[in-house]
């Protein structure tokens, strides 16, 4: 086991750097750079362009070397902690996406949870009481809850939100915070703003668990040892949490893989909506200008994230089902 | 006799399923008893709805069903009068306490009838905790104590392993603890052996026979192995359709059956004193036209040489990497095939007989060459000159295709539910370029005619077709090439008995009329003796033993065939299972062979000695063929 967790580390890193060179692949197909989208933006609003200045900047970034050269230098880079230098915000990434990433991390965090405790007991009851109004009803709801795109949800939140209690739902907290280290006000104002984030972005999360859950505990309800369970006189209670829903938990935890890097990416259109302090919107524009080193070290932590979460849910397995952690792996 | 001896009462029971579109009466007003302390076998085929009636005394029928009638349950530890489980509230305290506890179940598949995740003691001592208030300590050394019961060497190891890592054997002996555990009055066996090894078979039922008068436990034993029955059964109840329609002890069912249905049952299991030639009644005979296939042919050459198939030196093995928590893991490597070699004669039918895990499908599956070999040669010879198997690519291979096909064991599987029969048995002509769309329909319609399938079938999908009916298909399919050797991997394994003999009489008729050449596997040695002209015997990658039929049936030399031939349970009173000669015997465990047959650990120590007549066993080279004889 110790063997296969060392192993599984070690393939992080080819992985890793495939996805580096792939991020870099993709930020430099579109023609020009930063600089060039920067000309082009400052000629359209009439002004002059110092070109002098331009060509050292582009110097001083190494914007002149060929393209495999930058690559390596961002990679090596990145290994020591520097993401490099946002031109958009003339910042370091770091300082540029600072706050920001933990902001994303805590609306993520509590949309997790938010997403297990509504869909747990709704997954298991539409299974246990298959084909019943309650079912249908929770089925409707979670279809309706996938249905519905994140973004709309939030317009159509803000919108009730104004007319009924006359407040703006945007933003992750009071504006007067924002610039402000943390504090106890601070904090309390981030969660009186979050819940309406984590609803929005957990309801079509929650409503595809429900649907796997429950279609999971089906398959596992008809099997055999259900049926020996019972026939050992075990309560139906017992028997579903001991022997059947630890079966149907092997997806969830596969689950988790998917649900870290779904959940920050998947959020960006209703953060923008919602102009969340996240750093979805951030990305979205880093992208359209052409920041690259901004726009790379997203889509870099965004890749570390799956893997990452890739690698807990393979443990998190190997952990709870002595098949996988046990069974010798065949060859044929 | 009174209600009061019986342990349980069956009386009127009647249960519907509700089925799309309808309802399906499962058991229609069955009435029989469990005396106490004896075993009652419930006999019939699948889809009987005896598997039905046992649910229904459990109460863990599932929820589509309706039932109606009364089980009585007269508990001889209980003081009160005898209880009616089919009027305690469903999944009650009531019924929980008797679950488990008074009356108790084992299931057919051992595979999947206990959880994989928890660990065998767990389950094993969770039936304690549920029914006793014994602490932890207790619950395990009963537990552990349960386990050496039930035959496991070494029960405090045992306690720990998962499902997983025990044998199909063995995890029949963790689900008998189980079901013992409490000291039930009632043990409910649900075809306990079907899905075991015949030598496992014949462990766990004297297991079972032995506990049962040890406890004095009544069981009642649900089956459709008349031999199961002969053996282990103090009275029998024979179900059809729902309907019970002989009951009494064993003595009167087996000498003196009196309804059409038990009589035809019983002369559809084949059995080793069959005369050569003697065919099984089936009790639906369908009539085989293979004369219609002989049209699209052309007449099988009667010359060549004598030997289609050689086999050369097989061998195959798999490596498996296992690992634990901590440290490397080891790789173990498994021979699946070792040093195999027999012929298969033009117009025979060899026989391959073994139990499960010996290698005989393997073996088929490199003749088929789904499996590469890791050295040895397979020789094909229909005449047109010799090919090398193994050898063969491109082209050639592909025309080696058309000459070797197969009849697979599930039939459900083994037919794509997307495809019709039409599409399934021309599929292998369009793969060969034969004939074009017209005269595919009607090779089409000439081989289900020849498998005695109304050509009406031809655009139905399998879905629509019961076992017996696609595995006739799967026969179809085999033959649409015009096969020169027909590879036959336990197709009757999945079947009923009295399908089964169908499905035998239509391959043997086949076989005579198209001069088929067959290679027929199976772990029934009864099946096998019916079908075939000479048997080899295979155990743990070899075949230790290869004769004529009636030499092998009457005069086998090796340990391993005679525990199998001694394992097989007969539909007969007069010849019960001799259980104690059968450990005595040692079965597939090698160490128990005598020194003549065992290799020792050496490599390549033993040698197929010739005994004459075609009569080969595997023994040391050093052992003359005398010192084989016992």
């Amino acid at each position: 086991m110790l063997r296969y967790i060392l192993w599984r580390i070690a393939v992080m890193v080819p992985t890793l750097l495939i996805i580096s060179a792939l991020v870099f692949t993709i930020i430099e197909l579109p023609p020009g750079d930063y600089f060039e989208s920067y000309i082009a933006e400052l000629r359209a609003q009439g002004e002059g362009v110092d070109m002098e200045q331009i060509e050292s900047l582009r110097q001083q970034y190494g914007f002149d070397q060929p393209p495999l050269l930058r690559y390596i230098y961002w990679v090596g880079d990145m290994l020591q902690g520097d993401f490099g230098y946002s031109f958009e915000y003339e910042l370091p990434v770091s300082e540029v996406v600072g706050d920001r990433l933990w902001l994303t991390i805590l609306v993520s965090f509590f949309t997790i949870i938010f997403t297990w405790i509504i869909a747990f007991p709704i997954g298991i009851y539409a299974a246990t009481h298959q084909y019943s109004w309650g079912d249908y009803g929770l089925s409707l709801v979670g279809l309706i809850g996938i249905a519905i795109p994140n973004f709309m949800l939030a317009l159509i939140l803000m919108y009730f939100a104004n007319i009924w209690f006359g407040t703006s739902i945007g933003h992750l907290m009071d504006q007067k915070y924002l610039s402000e280290p943390m504090n106890w006000d601070k904090a309390k104002s981030i969660l009186e703003h979050i819940w309406i984030p984590v609803i929005i972005v957990g309801a079509a999360g929650t409503a595809g668990m429900i649907r796997r859950l429950r279609a999971n505990l089906l398959d596992e309800l008809q099997k055999q040892y259900v049926v020996t369970a019972r026939a050992k006189g075990l309560s139906p209670t017992r028997t579903l949490v001991k022997y059947p829903l630890r079966m149907a938990l092997n997806f969830f935890i596969s689950d988790i893989g998917s649900i870290l890097p779904a959940i920050i990416s998947g959020a960006e259109i209703t953060a923008i909506v919602l102009s969340l302090e996240t750093t979805g919107p951030m990305l979205i524009k880093a992208l359209q200008s052409q920041d690259m080193y901004l726009a790379g070290s997203f889509l870099m932590f965004l890749a570390f994230l799956t893997v990452i979460g890739v690698l807990i849910s393979d443990l998190a397995l190997a952990v709870l089902d002595p098949r996988i952690r046990l069974q010798g792996r065949s060859t044929k | 006799m009174t209600s009061g001896a019986d342990l349980l009462r069956v009386e009127g029971l009647r249960i519907t399923f509700s089925v799309l579109g309808g309802e399906v009466e499962a058991v229609r007003g069955a009435n029989f008893r469990i005396l106490p302390g004896k075993v009652t076998a419930l006999v019939g085929e699948s889809g009987s709805g005896k598997s039905a009636i046992s649910q229904a005394v459990m109460g863990i029928l599932p929820s589509v069903a309706r039932v109606s009638g009364r089980v009585l349950f007269n508990d001889p530890a209980a003081e009160a009068k005898p209880v009616d489980l089919l009027s305690l509230e469903t999944d009650g305290r009531e019924i929980q306490e008797i679950r488990g506890a008074r009356i108790s179940k084992i299931f057919q598949e051992p595979m999947t009838s206990l959880s994989p995740l928890h660990r065998i003691g767990n389950q094993i001592s969770e039936v304690l905790k549920i029914h006793t208030d014994a602490d932890k300590a207790a619950l395990r050394a009963r537990t552990e104590e349960m386990l050496g019961y039930v035959g496991f060497a070494n029960p405090k190891r045992a306690y720990d392993m998962y499902p997983f890592e025990l044998s199909g054997g063995m995890r029949q002996r963790a689900m008998i603890a189980m079901a013992l555990m409490c000291r039930p009055a009632l043990l409910i066996a649900d075809e306990p052996t079907t899905a075991l090894d015949v030598t496992v078979q014949a462990q766990i039922l004297q297991l079972l026979r032995e506990l049962q008068s040890k406890l004095n436990m009544a069981m009642l034993l649900i089956t459709h192995d008349l031999g199961v029955v002969a053996n282990m059964a103090d009275e029998v109840v024979v179900i059809y359709h729902g309907e019970i329609v002989e009951a009494g002890p064993v003595d009167a069912i087996f000498r003196n059956p009196q309804h059409p249905y038990l009589k035809g049952l019983m002369a559809a299991v084949p059995h080793f004193d069959m005369k050569p030639g003697e065919r099984l009644k089936a009790l639906r005979e369908v009539p085989v036209k293979a004369g219609t296939l002989l049209g699209s042919q052309e007449v099988r050459k009667a010359s060549g040489p004598d030997v289609l198939v050689s086999v050369r030196n097989l061998c195959k093995t798999f490596s498996t990497r296992s690992s634990g928590w901590f440290g490397s893991g080891s790789t173990s490597r498994h021979r699946a095939v070792d040093h195999v070699s027999f012929d298969i004669r033009r117009g025979e039918c060899l026989g391959l007989v073994g139990e499960s895990g010996c290698g005989k499908t393997t073996v088929s599956k490199i003749l088929m060459r789904a499996v590469t070999p890791d050295q040895g040669s397979v020789t094909f010879d229909d005449g047109e000159g010799a090919v090398d198997v193994l050898k063969l690519d491109g082209a050639e291979l592909k025309a080696l295709r058309a000459k070797i096909q197969m009849v697979f064991q599930d039939p459900v599987s083994s037919l794509s539910p997307r495809m019709t029969v039409k599409n399934i048995l021309s599929e292998p002509l369009e793969i060969h370029g034969r004939g074009n769309p017209k005269l595919r329909v009607e090779t089409v319609r000439s081989l289900l005619q020849a498998v005695g399938l109304d050509q009406r079938f031809i655009n139905r999908y399998p879905h629509s077709f019961s076992g017996g009916q696609r595995q006739r298909i799967g026969i179809a399919r085999a033959l649409a090439l015009v096969p020169q050797l027909l590879i036959c991997d336990e197709p009757v394994s999945a079947l009923d008995v009295s399908v089964q003999a169908q499905i035998l009489n239509l391959l043997k008729d086949l076989q005579k009329e198209l001069g088929l050449t067959m290679l027929f596997i199976s772990h029934n040695l009864a099946v096998v003796d019916y079908m075939a002209d000479r048997i080899a015997v295979m155990c743990a990658g070899r075949i230790v033993e290869l004769a004529p039929r009636e030499v092998l049936m009457r005069n086998p030399v090796h340990p391993y065939t005679k525990s199998l031939l001694a394992a097989v349970p007969y539909p007969d009173l007069d010849r019960k299972l001799d259980f104690d000669s059968l450990q005595a015997s040692g079965g597939s465990d090698q160490r128990q062979w005598g020194a003549q047959f065992s290799d020792g650990g050496e490599e390549n120590a033993l040698f197929p000695a010739d005994l004459g007549g075609g009569h080969y066993v595997l023994a040391r080279k050093s052992v003359d063929s005398r010192e084989l004889r016992p």
